[in-house]
């Protein structure tokens, strides 16, 4: 027997909590039970263990049991949000992210927040603590979860407003809170639990015994669901146990009723019990083109609530709601279905047959769950959007009847030769094209036509509309029927074609995006053609930000140009954080006039693409939302490819470079140095025979002098920029380092006497002491040459709050104001001292190697008096006491 | 002199050897030059040289596994090294060499090197234990530092560190190469230890501290000794 295998779904949720905060729910049946003083109690408890705890926002209701409690935690102030007039408190979710506490309570998980404010849902803002790693300790009251709001609201008769998905508490730990329902009376009673006017009125609705114990019930169920949930999870996910049976798949059938709310919070429950994965399903027939906008609304709704109890979405097209379910259900393997009974006439459903009757007979093998649907149908008004008019075009009217005037006059010219009983089998002709090509009314009408003109001239008596013989009337009948299911039929095909058409569009669309994204290389052509092509197919305006460095910046736009407002920039920003869509017609951010989606793979976002209309109306519709999707999956891939190329051929770039680099310093080192070494030596050699001589001979000396120091300072200036500075991090004593700085200059120093100003007590630095060496010897150096001569070089240290400070300062004319920066860059000299000498190399080397160092140079004018002062700053960290002996 | 001095010029570049040819000779030193690592073992051996000048940028093999081989054979060794290659003229002072010069070089100073280098090569047969350095006289066998006469105090790991470098009077010692016999093995890294040293000798013998004249700095390699005849 194989050893059991650990459940890779059960692994992938241990994974994901990984890292995350853990949030603890105290649950109660309802309010006044003692949850808000429990989760205190538990906080102090904590904070007593050494635990860092901090209150987010704790709602006290002036219970002063629960205030006592909040004494001694540590509250983070509330942030004062201006709504119409009001200031309201609402938690600062921006400072405990600052504060970064180990656990957070946070008061009333179900709690909405003021209009403004970040997220609309307090969970949401509980979910990014989390998200940042913070345990969070919160509240709910049973009534407030998602799944259960119609349950309660049906015994209690109070339905409240603010909903909790049940996805939240889903991997929470749960504590009940409960006392029995007569002591809570008793409490309410006393005035314990609210203010004490609104308690008795709140007693006679919602706190009576029998509510109160149905609520109990309810709570204490839910919280054995979740440590069962809990323990079968640990159990799969440590393989603990051996066998489980195959899971459970649920499909629910969603529509555009209201009603369907209902049937996706029964999914729901049902898709708990059975701890089965579920699916919401829209089946969109040729009807869902004629969805008035409500309706539309309303099933962007019940789209939107299933996503958020944890299903997944699916729209599907097919020419009829029992095709699509049948090959959604087969693909999906689903083995639960669930359908609403929509209340129609008995008419509907002798003309379309019950949808349930057809599911239950042709998906065999899968249970189906047949929900009554109790809402009525909302008023449906006269289906818009056809493409003809109901009526049929003027000129299908101007044919058929055409049609039946050349019928006509056939009929007569063989009537003349003869009575002829079946003459009316010809005016099926013209009907049968009326009904197929332009529709039932056309049809209708040609029949009406048709028959008229038939009675008139053919049946006995002719000339008159009266039919004497009974069997003339069957005629006129089955040409009406003929109409009527005609022109059915013909509607049929016609309403297919029309879906084959949109959906092949749909499909065609993606295929041409795709193609022409295999074309592209680079990411501003790519951000351009998603602009234009998202513009195109949806009507709207588009924007493509895309993150450099710490900034979002706009790619690309359509139409082009665009800017955006703080706001919207805020709502991007958002997006490519936390890697959800945010904007207008989303859970975050909601004030934007912007839709923004995250464009990238799972786990990076690589641009955020904004969408927005220029009327009133939602950036998109629900039924548009899975092409766009789509769009941006393949813009995201392809930016991953882009990203992926252009790291490529830098990373060759960076090589070629190098490479280029190398043979430069190699050459220069040997090609240049060699021969100065040998013009420097044999100058030394050579002796002067006459004192013009000795002139000409100490001046090339000189020059060859100063061509040796270029030299040598640019190969220092390559090695910095080459990034190949190698470095041996030792302690150094200051003086000692200076002192050697000063004795290798030797010479240069003769016009300038060095004071130098170092305390003993100074610590180490830790550096590397060859680069050092050379940034105090550039640095010096350049202080004596723009210092007058005679004049003093003062090296001095002293410690501050900062670490450490080392200045050289000359007494030149100091640095020209605003110069104090570009001195050093490469080649940069002070204007007007083009006589020094200098290369213009010193200043930035020391600067490179510095920096290499990690330490900072700064230059400014001395405070008091002239000339320039240089400062190499040393953090405390790079400073070592000396050790005790 | 009546028998000169053979110094070996080691470098491949020609301009370079000519250079240094002409400085040696003017200083009585015989000279040989070599251009290669397999020029250079058998000048070793032909022309037994006192002190060879090694380059180590050689055409056919790494200079610095020279230096053990020619250290084996005899003479001194002064390497001849880029200004920046720290490593590489710590690495080489560990493997043995005597001393190192810096391209590019002075010719006083190369043949002042020489003149310790060889200097020490005498002396290692009749042990001098009394080294001077101005009016400083360190005694190393009676493990006394006097200054102008006047017996100074050190702390025991002071005056070590000051007897390593008088032993070597005039040629650097590394940073490895002190902590090793003043402080033991395993101390190889522990640099503070000599800044340490250096800053109370320093204090205890230099007129100037902010100025020494006794004890140089060679940044990242290692300390000096400063004799009269070495400068």
């Amino acid at each position: 027997m194989n050893p059991p295998r650990p459940d890779p779904d059960a692994l992938l949720r241990a994974a994901a909590r990984e890292g995350k905060g853990r949030l603890k729910v105290f649950l109660g049946a309802a309010p006044g039970v003692g949850k808000t003083y429990e989760m205190l109690s538990d906080g102090a408890a904590r904070r007593d263990a050494g635990i860092d705890v901090v209150i987010g926002v704790v709602e006290t209701h002036g219970r002063r049991e629960t205030e006592d409690k909040v004494h001694g935690l540590e509250v983070v102030p509330r942030k004062r949000i201006a709504y119409q007039g009001h200031i309201l408190d609402e938690m600062d979710i921006d400072a405990i992210l600052a504060r970064k506490p180990a656990l957070a309570l946070v008061d009333e998980l179900a709690h909405t927040n003021a209009p403004g404010s970040r997220h609309d849902k307090r969970y949401q803002d509980v979910e990014e603590l989390l998200e940042a790693g913070i345990d969070v300790y919160s509240t709910l009251n049973i009534q407030h979860l998602e799944s259960l709001n119609d349950l309660i609201a049906s015994f209690t008769k109070v339905r409240v407003r603010e909903t909790l998905p049940d996805r939240v508490i889903e991997d929470a730990d749960l504590e009940i809170v409960d006392i029995p329902p007569d002591e809570l009376i008793e409490r309410l009673r006393e005035g314990k639990v609210y203010v004490p006017e609104v308690a008795t009125r709140a007693l006679g609705h919602f706190f009576s015994k029998s509510n109160l114990s149905a609520l109990r019930e309810l709570a204490l169920r839910r919280a054995a669901q979740a440590v069962d949930a809990q323990m079968l999870d640990y159990m799969r996910a440590n393989a603990v146990g051996g066998t489980w049976a195959v899971n459970d798949r649920l499909v629910v059938a969603i529509s555009e009723q209201p009603g369907a709310l209902e049937l996706v919070r029964a999914a729901k429950r049902l898709a708990d019990a059975l701890r089965a994965p579920w699916t919401a399903v829209h089946i969109e027939t040729p009807r869902s083109t004629g969805f008035t906008d409500a309706e539309n609304a309303q099933l962007a709704e019940t789209i939107h609530l299933a996503a958020q109890l944890g299903a997944q979405v699916a729209t599907v097209p097919a020419t009829s709601v029992v095709e699509g379910l049948k090959h959604f259900a087969a693909d999906a393997r689903a083995t639960q279905l669930i359908v609403g009974k929509s209340v129609r006439s008995r008419w509907f459903e002798m003309r379309h047959g019950s949808i349930v009757d057809r599911l239950v007979r042709e998906t065999p093998g899968l249970a189906v769950h047949v929900l009554p649907l109790e809402l009525a149908p909302p008023q449906r008004s006269l289906p818009p959007g056809r493409p003809v008019s109901a009526w049929g075009a003027p000129s299908g009217y101007a044919v058929s009847l055409g049609l039946v005037l050349l019928v006509t006059l056939l009929g007569m010219a063989i009537f003349a030769r003869g009575n002829i009983t079946n003459i009316g089998l010809l005016f099926l002709i013209p009907v049968m094209v009326a009904a197929t090509r332009y529709g039932l009314r056309t049809g209708i009408v040609t029949g009406l036509v048709s028959s008229l003109a038939y009675n008139f001239f053919f049946i006995p008596p002719t000339h008159t509309f009266t039919i004497e013989d009974p069997q003339n009337i069957i005629t006129v009948l089955v040409l009406l029927g003929v109409a009527i299911v005609g022109s059915q039929l013909a509607s049929q095909v016609r309403e297919q074609a029309l879906l084959a058409q949109a959906s092949s569009a749909q499909n065609s669309s993606l295929a041409g995006f795709a193609r022409q994204l295999t074309g592209i290389s680079t990411t501003d052509e790519l951000a351009q053609v998603l602009c234009a092509e998202v513009a195109r197919l949806l009507d709207g305006n588009t924007i493509i930000l895309i993150p450099e460095k710490d900034s979002l910046s706009i790619r690309a736009s359509c139409p082009s140009g665009y800017k955006l407002e703080l706001l919207d920039e805020a709502a991007a920003r958002w997006t490519l954080d936390n890697n959800k869509p945010a904007g207008r017609g989303s859970d975050t951010l909601t004030a934007s006039e912007w839709l923004f989606y995250p464009v990238g793979t799972a786990s990076k976002v690589m641009a955020v693409f904004g969408l927005s209309r220029s009327d009133a109306r939602a950036p998109i519709r629900s039924d548009q939302l899975p092409l766009l999707l789509s769009l941006l999956d393949q813009a995201g891939l392809a930016l991953e490819r882009i990203a992926l190329e252009e790291e490529m051929s830098n990373l060759a770039h960076v090589r070629e470079r190098d490479r280029l680099r190398h043979a430069l310093l190699s050459s220069v080192s040997h090609d240049l140095r060699t021969p100065l070494t040998t013009i420097l030596g044999s100058l030394k050699e050579i002796r002067a025979t006459s004192p013009e001589q000795e002139q000409q001979l100490l001046a090339t000396r000189s020059e060859a002098e100063r061509l040796h120091r270029f030299v040598a300072n640019l190969l220092d200036m390559v090695r910095i920029e080459a990034g190949s500075l190698h470095q041996s991090i030792e302690p150094v004593d200051l003086s000692e380092a200076v002192a050697s700085a000063l004795h290798d200059l030797g010479a240069a120093l003769l016009d300038h006497p060095t004071h130098m100003k170092i305390p003993a007590d100074l610590p180490f630095v830790l550096v590397d002491p060859q680069l050092f060496h050379h940034c105090l010897i550039n640095l010096i150096e350049n202080a004596a040459k723009y210092g007058q001569p005679g004049t003093p070089v003062t090296i001095a240290a002293h410690r501050d709050t900062h670490g450490l400070a080392l200045s050289v300062e000359d007494e030149g004319l100091g640095i020209p104001e605003g110069q104090e920066k570009r001195i050093f860059e490469t080649f940069t000299r002070i204007e007007g001292s083009d006589r020094k000498g200098g290369t213009g190399l010193g200043l930035a080397i020391v600067k490179g190697f510095a920096e290499a160092m990690g330490l900072e140079v700064c230059a400014a004018n001395r405070s008091g008096g002239r000339g320039a002062s240089f400062i190499i700053r040393f953090r405390p960290g790079q400073l070592r006491e000396w050790p005790q002996e | 002199m009546s028998n000169p001095l053979t110094i070996l010029v080691v470098d491949d570049e020609p301009a370079i050897r000519r250079l240094l040819h002409a400085g040696l000779t003017r200083a009585d030193y015989r000279v040989v030059e070599a251009g290669s690592a397999k020029e250079t073992l058998s000048a070793i051996q032909i022309d037994k040289p006192e002190v060879v000048l090694l380059d180590l940028g050689l055409p056919d093999r790494d200079g610095l596994e020279l230096i053990p081989i020619i250290k084996s054979v005899g003479p001194a060794v002064i390497v001849v090294s880029a200004r920046d290659a720290t490593d590489q003229k710590v690495a080489a002072l560990d493997l043995g060499a005597d001393d190192y010069v810096s391209k590019p070089f002075d010719s006083e100073e190369v043949l002042a090197r020489i003149r310790t280098a060889l200097r020490h090569r005498l002396a290692s047969e009749t042990a001098n234990p009394i080294v001077r350095c101005g009016e400083i006289e360190i005694d190393l066998a009676g493990r006394i530092v006097r200054k102008a006469g006047m017996e100074m105090h050190l702390t025991p790991k002071e005056y070590g560190f000051l007897a390593e470098l008088a032993k070597s009077h005039g040629r650097v010692v590394t940073h490895a190469q002190l902590l090793r016999s003043v402080w033991g093995p395993g101390h190889e890294s522990d640099v503070e230890y000599l800044r340490v040293a250096a800053r109370g000798i320093r204090r205890k013998l230099e007129d100037d501290p902010a100025q020494p004249t006794l004890i140089r700095n060679e940044p990242g390699v290692g300390y000096r000794l400063i004799t009269l005849t070495s400068s």
